[in-house]
């Protein structure tokens, strides 16, 4: 596990401050921490931190600028911590570049869990040929899927939805990405495919498919493929 | 009427006491060879009577002023001057101004009484509402906020030694405070979007299947002892809908029949579309989603039946914590998306929620097959 990596926290509110560095510090991780934009981004630049924790509501710039331009040079995580969580913020933060987002009030365990997938995947070789999640395997080679060992018979559909899901594991994707990704550019606000389709996704892959535990619906936002 | 007349502005009210005033009279013009002047003076009398019910004070006095002058001038002899020659008719011309004076000065008073009246009763009825909100609202957040600098303070006193086991249950106090603390927020910020008119809903292909299984999941803790039943066509469709209101909507009503059923008690969910109508997919045209929500508690009592979607209305002998905003709110986000709630009492006891949505459908079948 990268538990040293260095992780740079941009928010103006010093209890959550004070707070973050408890829980990080404790999990190993080594923390900086800015308390407007302009110091954000400078640490940003001068300490290249592994991961950084934008809050949208700072006192100097509107986040979402923030994470425009550290987005210009950053390409490791930005996760996103808010308490204007409205659908049309998600979506812009995610457009944006942001990786995840966490509304406020938020729970320590699920920060952490976050930020350990949002890590991970940073570790993860790109052209790794076989990801295994749990009982699932998939072989982005040979396109084969497996569940507890056994071949799934998936339609090109369902399969290209699946592994796009999994190559951004833990990351909230929104209806139109997965949209213009899959079907493509045409059919970005033709949200009822998508529906669907990850109904269809999760009969073949959840063990219960009306409690998923692999893909997360993020009301009014997106999906998200689930690994812990 | 009244209402209405009140807003005249001053200048017309003059121009309303002159005309009418000099209509009447007018119209009295002609009866006056067969009938006696103290005729026209009574019908004059009711004129300014009427005028003061309406109008105010000086227009009233204008008009008093207006009607003797023409009594005198037109109506008693000799005609077409102020001069009176008989002296009864001076003293009766005289005693005709100081009535139509008191009575326009009365009648003026009466009026005013009442619109203290009326102002005072709707002062009185906001301040009994923004009490009763006060206090719901004081107690709501004051109770948790309360457990947590309670549960602190303990876990923090250097004089007294807690057990682990003890420690654990004060920690589980504080988060269910902050959770509790954190709904009643969640409540006034959807209350406060309502109020100011900002829901614009988003409409979107809802997979309500999906979306109602995943509020009984966040729900399941207070679910726990409740017995869930969920139903719905095998092929139900998609409903062009907002997913976020409709989340919240059913979030509000489960949790609410969780909070107000005893142990045990059996929370039903059924969703359908045009009701006994069969199916027959048309693009574009509106189907009717009817999703119900019914409890086997003991249902609401009658005489409040109208009052529950009221903003801050809690039943009078209501045991568990709220604002009364979790049903006001369930009812503004419904209409926000032209729909219609209704609560029902069953025959069989317990209570049912019936929400019916105009709503486009998409058969998901002719898309699976794609």
């Amino acid at each position: 596990m990268n538990n040293s990596a260095k992780i740079l926290i941009i928010d103006d509110e010093v209890q959550i401050r004070k707070l973050l560095e408890i829980a990080l510090d404790s999990n190993g991780y080594k923390t900086i921490f800015a308390v407007n934009a302009k110091e954000g981004l400078s640490l940003a630049a001068n300490h290249q931190p592994d991961l950084i924790i934008l809050d949208l509501g700072l006192p100097d710039e509107d986040g979402q600028i923030v994470l425009k331009r550290l987005r210009e040079w950053f390409k490791k995580p930005v996760l996103i911590l808010t308490v204007k969580n409205t659908e049309e913020e998600i979506v812009k933060a995610l457009d944006n570049g942001a990786n995840d987002y966490l509304a406020k009030p938020f729970r320590t365990q699920e920060l952490l869990a976050r930020i350990r997938t949002a890590l991970r995947n940073l570790d993860q070789n790109e052209n790794e040929p076989i990801i295994q999640f749990g009982e699932i395997a998939i072989d982005f080679t040979s396109r084969i899927v497996k569940l507890k060992n056994e071949i799934l018979k998936l339609t090109v559909t369902e399969y290209n939805l699946l592994s796009i899901l999994v190559k951004n594991e833990g990351r909230v994707l929104t209806h139109q990405y997965l949209l213009k990704q899959v079907w493509g550019n045409s059919y970005s606000d033709q949200t009822q495919y998508l529906r669907v389709f990850v109904a269809q996704l999760r009969k073949k892959i959840e063990e219960d498919p009306n409690r998923p535990k692999y893909i997360i619906t993020e009301s009014g936002v997106g999906y998200r493929f689930n690994t812990y | 009427m009244k209402s209405i007349l009140s807003k005249i502005k001053i200048k017309n009210q003059y121009l309303i006491s002159i005309t009418s005033i000099s209509i009447v009279a007018a119209l009295c013009l002609f009866t006056r060879n067969y009938l006696d002047y103290k005729i026209a003076g009574y019908i004059l009398l009711v004129v300014v009577s009427l005028l003061a019910m309406f109008l105010d004070i000086l227009p009233v006095l204008l008009s008093a002023v207006l009607s003797a002058l023409i009594l005198n001038f037109l109506f008693i002899k000799p005609y077409y001057t102020f001069h009176i020659s008989d002296a009864e008719d001076t003293l009766l011309l005289f005693l005709f101004f100081i009535i139509t004076l008191i009575n326009g000065v009365l009648t003026h008073k009466i009026r005013k009484a009442e619109k203290i009246i009326q102002i005072k009763e709707v002062r009185s009825s906001t301040m009994k509402l923004y009490n009763a909100l006060l206090d719901s609202l004081s107690h709501e957040l004051r109770t948790p906020i309360s457990t947590i600098m309670g549960a602190i303070d303990t876990i923090q006193s250097q004089n007294i030694t807690i057990s682990e086991e003890n420690k654990l249950e004060l920690y589980s106090e504080i988060e269910k405070a902050s959770l509790r603390l954190n709904h009643q927020v969640e409540n006034l910020l959807n209350m406060s979007r309502l109020e100011s008119g900002v829901i614009r809903p988003k409409m979107d292909w809802c997979d309500l299947e999906e979306l109602i299984y995943n509020v009984l999941d966040k729900l399941k803790e207070d679910l726990e002892f409740h017995k869930i039943v969920f139903t719905t066509d095998e092929n139900l469709p998609l409903f062009k809908l907002d997913y976020g209101l409709m989340e919240q909507i059913i979030y509000n009503l489960i949790f609410n029949a969780s909070q107000y059923t005893p142990k045990g008690a059996q929370i039903k969910i059924n969703v359908e579309y045009n009701p006994d109508v069969d199916f027959e997919y048309e693009p574009d045209k509106l189907m009717h989603c009817v999703i119900t929500i019914s409890d086997d508690g003991s249902g609401f009592p009658e005489q409040e039946i109208d009052k529950v979607f009221d903003k801050f209305y809690r039943l009078q002998n209501s045991k568990t914590g709220g604002t009364g905003l979790g049903l006001s709110i369930v009812k503004g986000f419904v209409e926000a998306q032209n729909g219609k709630v209704i609560l029902e009492n069953k025959d069989e006891g317990g209570s049912i929620f019936k929400l019916s949505f105009p709503a486009l459908v998409m058969n998901t079948k002719e898309i699976s097959n794609e």
